[in-house]
């Protein structure tokens, strides 16, 4: 990894480089040979029909699932194992936390903890993992629900919150770990459509202060008005990437044209069209 | 102003709708309340009933002494030894060593399978007869010993089984490597009614599989796992009587028993055990009621899933 530090210029580096990931559940090939670079700050999305492997590619980045050929690279971190001298070691289950750490990723299904209220989900992971100090990691808590518009939730169950405030607190909890890179898995599919949009408010505010994420999303507005980097995936392959106005506004390939028009004009998913953002 | 009015009477207004009777249930209560009082008046006129004599012999030192010390001492002991080796055993279980899970599946298969009776009886009388005394020390270090003709100690820590093989102790362990094999399956229920998406959760934030455990899975699992542990508490209680197997002699049904036959008032003893019984058992619902609510925090009336359901239908089998 470290042997051509000459081609390998600060600037460019990318945080995120996948190289030829396949994965299959079973028989079924999942990802079949996904190549890409995201570079500090970018936002990218991930668009495609469902059933592509979108989701999947999304989780093999921190280890979700693991993946069959490739290799995925995060920062320095090779994901999953450590190559001693060209043969690859699994690493072990702390060595994989450890590199999930930096990476905070965000559910479709907010995936809060029932039992804790929100400071305390926001607050778990930062206390038990990096050993913050329960009184400072209150404190950022606080600020972060304050952040996405929550700062009177606090102490609310999860129970107690609509879906929009849940999967606000969620963004707060994976901030918590001052993440370099920020994973969102369809972030408002499990949304009434009126609560979509103060869901992408606070990741458009993230984008904005220049947080390198990657979206998988149904929400074309957002797409073409966030992303740096759109990526349209069918069947496990990469079909069309570029800007948004590329992709989305004038695609290349029949398969992009077929699914963009599909969800544009269907009456039947306002969210195709909305992001009152 | 008209229109409006005559748009209103339109409009249906408020439902006073006659009920609907029930006069069968009448009848029900009546009949109830007829078997309850003949019970009662029985009890009142009946001499046999011999209330006074119950009454003495529950307060008698023996008899609090033998509910002190075998039943609730017993049950509590039983209980701790059933949950920790139970939870330590669902976790072997749901493990992907398949060393640790058949070994916690075999574990769970052998001790569901012998009566607690039988295993009681078999570890009073047979444990001093096959072990008369344990070493700790290095494994096999007695053959090593003997092989060698090595002259060191390999032997650490020698309990003589006298000492323990009959009494609460060893009673208390018979019924809680019992116990364990049904908490097992209770726990194992818990912590798969977990939701996955919370073990994802926890572990994209970098926290270990341990920690993940501890923190995050088994206090959800608590809220299907606590209910049935209560059960499986109350049932302890009266499981205790079986600890006169080993023999166990300070143990309130022992003592009953003992009441008995030197009084030969025998209802009146076993009444008085059996009111113990009631006593301690309706305390020990009520505390489960409220342990229920304090692990079901943060949820709402949700049901758990239809697997860990199925588990818990098994678990109620003994």
């Amino acid at each position: 990894m470290t042997t051509q530090p000459a081609t390998r210029p600060a600037v460019d580096t990318p945080i995120v480089r996948a190289v030829n990931v396949h994965k299959s559940f079973g028989r079924h090939r999942v990802l079949k040979g996904i190549d890409m670079a995201v570079a500090p700050s970018e936002v990218v999305c991930l668009i495609g029909p469902s059933g592509s492997g979108k989701t999947t590619f999304l989780r093999c980045i921190n280890l979700l699932e693991d993946i069959d050929e490739g290799r995925i690279f995060v920062g320095d971190q090779l994901m999953g194992y450590e190559d001693r001298a060209g043969t690859l070691h699994t690493l072990d289950d702390a060595a994989r936390a450890r590199q999930r750490r930096p990476i905070g990723m965000v559910f479709q299904r907010f995936n809060l903890f029932p039992h804790m209220t929100a400071v305390q989900n926001i607050i778990e992971a930062p206390t038990q993992v990096l050993r913050t100090p329960r009184g400072q990691a209150v404190q950022e808590a606080h600020e972060l629900l304050e952040r996405v518009g929550l700062g009177d939730r606090g102490d609310a169950y999860p129970s107690q919150l609509s879906g929009g405030q849940q999967q606000r607190v969620a963004i707060a909890r994976a901030l918590a770990m001052h993440p370099q890179l920020m994973l969102f898995d369809e972030p408002t599919s499990a949304l009434d459509p009126e609560l979509v949009g103060e869901v992408l408010a606070v990741m458009r505010e993230l984008a904005e202060e220049g947080m390198t994420m990657i979206v998988v999303t149904h929400e074309m507005t957002f797409a073409r008005d966030v992303a740096d980097h759109v990526v349209f995936m069918d069947a496990g392959v990469v079909v069309e990437q570029g800007s948004p106005d590329q992709v989305i506004n004038h695609p290349g390939q029949e398969r992009t044209q077929q699914f963009l028009s599909r969800m544009v004009s269907s009456p039947a998913s306002p969210r195709g069209s909305s992001g009152a953002v | 102003m008209k229109d409006d009015q005559k748009h209103t009477e339109e409009r249906p207004g408020r439902i006073d709708a006659v009920p609907v009777r029930h006069p069968w249930r009448w009848v029900a209560v009546v009949v109830v309340g007829i078997l309850l009082a003949m019970l009662v008046h029985s009890f009142v006129t009946n001499p046999r009933w011999d209330w006074a004599s119950t009454f003495s012999y529950m307060f008698k030192p023996a008899m609090v002494q033998g509910l002190i010390q075998g039943t609730l001492l017993g049950t509590v002991l039983a209980m701790i030894i059933g949950v920790v080796l139970g939870v330590l055993l669902a976790v072997m279980r749901l493990s992907s060593n398949p060393v640790l899970k058949y070994t916690a599946a075999v574990y769970t298969w052998f001790f569901r399978a012998i009566p607690r009776y039988v295993l009681l009886t078999i570890l009073g009388v047979g444990l001093i007869f096959l072990y008369p005394s344990i070493d700790v020390g290095v494994p096999f270090g007695q053959s090593i010993e003997r092989i060698l003709g090595l002259q060191t100690q390999l032997t650490w820590w020698h309990i003589d089984m006298r000492t323990i093989s009959s009494g609460i102790g060893i009673g208390a362990i018979g019924l809680g490597l019992s116990e364990a094999a049904y908490m097992a399956e209770i726990a194992r229920a818990g912590i798969v009614s977990v939701d996955r998406g919370q073990t994802e959760a926890a572990m994209a934030l970098g926290m270990s599989s341990r920690k993940t455990t501890q923190r995050i899975v088994l206090p959800q699992a608590m809220r299907v796992i606590v209910p049935p542990t209560g059960n499986e508490a109350i049932a302890m209680i009266k499981d205790t009587s079986l600890l006169t197997a080993i023999p166990v002699g300070m143990e309130l049904f022992n003592q009953a028993t003992i009441i008995a036959n030197r009084t030969y008032k025998v209802m009146s003893a076993y009444v008085a055990a059996t009111i113990w019984y009631l006593l301690v058992c309706s305390i020990l619902m009520v505390a489960q009621a409220f342990l229920e609510r304090r692990f079901g925090r943060g949820f709402g009336r949700q049901d758990v899933n239809p697997r860990a359901r199925r588990l818990l239908d098994k678990t109620g089998e003994h």
